[in-house]
């Protein structure tokens, strides 16, 4: 693989220690994934160089940042990179446009891929350019930091909880940005978060961190579904399917989409779209139900044959979690261990699951 | 005309006493204070406590002790003797030092408060965004602490302006060297030359009281920005 990231820290301070090494997509988006005072945020600020670990290596693609072996460490200012901290931190004392050029205005004209008025559409500032930082709400003052950072032209987002200091309407506000970006420039994307709903929308790839150790490491559709992970026992325990759009029913106003490598399909209600686009869907594991026969008489739309591969305790005494596939599509459905006993699931056997609900996340 | 020959003189050498004091207080003090608000050292403690001491010493050890230094037999005299300088002790030079060490709190604390304030994240996203640390010191810290600065050059020029047990100790009274105005004063009193006393005292406290009211109504507009 040419195209990656390599990381590998090791740190520690009193009553908490990191200890990591992975290596990551050199594209797409990456999600840190865990608990508050898992290690994320300082995995993020190590890589960023605004932590200094005592061993660390730090390589994006054909660029190494910090060797401790070879006692490199490039300044954070020398790197290529965005960080978009918390709470937007834009400069007081600069107007909206000041603080869009002054990263723009300190990297090379011919390494400047990205235009502030392409920056400002993208993130839908325009109208703001002229305010002072303090006239501006919680959310428009993050996108102006994203913009901020995306002028630098950077060869890595470091994103730290970027939408946790917002309320929930600021976060849907802020979201479908980030999916543009996510879909429009080609800059990997270091996303901290712990909330799986963040994560399930934007992530390609999740690592999971628990008290600065990496858990698990892997392309999102697995790793939610994976059984062994604290992720899978939670009530909002889940899984996200990219299908590819096939039908659109527009008396119906329903979307008709493919389950990757399978004829299998579902519905899901949304404004039409292209054929062949693909569509990311959350389905959770509370939302689908199992039955031994295929029940046709029901208001559920959607209704599919998969095999069933194992099962695991939930958080709770009465439920479990049982692991079903569709042709490589992994699905979790959450049902009582009475459920499980009546049905008598067994791994391996063919079974129909009724998803009640779906959830379009891009 | 109310106020002397000699009268101008001791204002015009306050003036410049006090104005140099504070350009040299500003050039040393801003690192200090930068240090000391950012620093995780052990000596940070020690180091801030000595900054300060000039705020509870009596002016008369701090220019008792100056005196010895700056003396023939002192360290700093010895040194400043074998560069053919000669000694400090009774020239405006030595008058410029003491004032830079009795005034340095007034300068360094509340430019410490304000760096303090500005805290840690505008450096850090500066360098995220390319700036290198001078350049994140000019754009970012600078224009962020301006009022802190404003406050520590008043507060600086003010306090040595007033001051006077250091000069005499340290100075002594030479005229048109190291006779400032509140030591002209004082050879007023002694010289019961009470009208002119009464001129030079009450032009210190219309000064002084302009000086803080230049303060406390930028402190106000301060508030009103954040």
């Amino acid at each position: 693989m040419s195209a990656q990231i390599n990381v590998r820290l090791q740190l520690s301070y009193s009553g908490f220690s990191l200890d990591l090494d992975v290596q990551l997509p050199g594209k797409g988006v990456t999600a840190l994934f865990g608990h508050s005072g898992s290690g994320k945020t300082t995995c993020l600020r190590c890589i960023a160089g605004l932590e200094r670990a005592n061993q660390a290596f730090v390589q994006i693609n054909d660029e190494v940042w910090q060797d401790s072996q070879s006692n490199l460490f490039v300044p954070v200012h020398k790197r290529s990179l965005g960080y978009i901290f918390q709470e937007a931190s834009l400069f007081p004392h600069l107007s909206v446009r000041a603080n869009l050029e002054f990263g723009l205005r300190r990297i090379l004209r011919e390494q400047r891929r990205v235009e502030l008025a392409h920056a400002a559409d993208l993130l839908g500032i325009t109208h703001l350019l002229e305010r002072a930082p303090n006239h501006l709400s919680g959310g428009e003052r993050q996108r102006v930091g994203i913009a901020r950072a995306l002028l630098t032209s950077p060869k890595l987002l470091l994103m730290d909880e970027p939408l946790a200091a917002l309320d929930s309407q600021r976060k849907a506000e802020i979201l479908p940005y980030l999916e543009r970006l996510h879909a429009e420039l080609d800059i990997p994307v270091l996303y901290v978060s712990h909330s799986q709903d963040e994560v399930a929308r934007l992530a390609d790839h999740i690592v999971l961190l628990s008290e600065g150790k990496v858990l698990a490491s892997g392309p999102i559709g697995e790793t939610l579904a994976r059984l062994d992970l604290p992720l899978s026992q939670g009530d909002d325990a889940g899984v996200v399917i990219q299908g590819e759009v096939c039908d659109y029913d527009a008396r119906y106003h329903l979307l008709t989409l493919q389950l990757p490598h399978s004829a299998q399909r579902i519905r899901v209600a949304h404004a039409p779209l292209a054929i062949g686009k693909t569509l990311r869907v959350k389905v959770q594991a509370r939302d689908i139900s199992l039955s031994l026969n295929r029940n046709e008489h029901s208001s559920i739309l959607n209704s599919l044959q998969a095999t069933v591969i194992g099962e695991t305790a939930a958080d709770n005494q009465a439920h479990v979690l049982v692991r079903l596939d569709i042709a490589g599509t992994a699905l979790l459905a959450r049902i009582t261990r009475y459920s499980r006993d009546q049905l008598d699931l067994q791994p391996g056997q063919t079974i129909w699951l009724q998803i009640k609900s779906v959830a379009v996340l891009a | 005309m109310p106020l002397s020959s000699a009268d101008f003189a001791a204002i015009w050498l306050t003036f410049k006493l006090a104005s140099l004091t504070t350009v040299i207080l500003l050039v040393i003090g801003t690192p200090i204070a930068l240090w000391l608000a950012h620093t995780r050292s052990r000596l940070r403690g020690p180091i801030g406590a000595i900054v300060a001491l000039p705020l509870v010493l009596p002016p008369t050890v701090i220019g008792f002790y100056l005196l010895l230094a700056m003396g023939p037999h002192g360290y700093v005299g010895q040194l400043t003797q074998a560069m053919g300088l000669g000694t400090l002790t009774f020239s405006f030079a030595g008058l410029v030092i003491g004032s830079v060490i009795y005034s340095m709190p007034f300068v360094v604390q509340p430019l410490q408060n304000a760096f303090t304030a500005i805290g840690p994240r505008p450096l850090e996203v500066a360098a995220t965004l390319r700036a290198n640390p001078w350049d994140c010191f000019f754009t970012v810290v600078l224009p962020l602490a301006r009022p802190g600065f404003i406050t520590a050059a008043i507060l600086g020029f003010a306090h040595t302006v007033g001051e006077f047990g250091v000069v005499l100790m340290i100075g002594g009274n030479i005229p048109e060297k190291t006779r400032v105005v509140s030591v002209q004063i004082y050879d007023h009193v002694e010289a019961l030359e009470y009208a002119q006393a009464h001129w030079l005292a009450g032009a210190m406290v219309v000064f002084s009281f302009l000086v803080l009211l230049a303060l406390y109504s930028s402190r106000k507009s301060q508030s009103t920005w954040s």
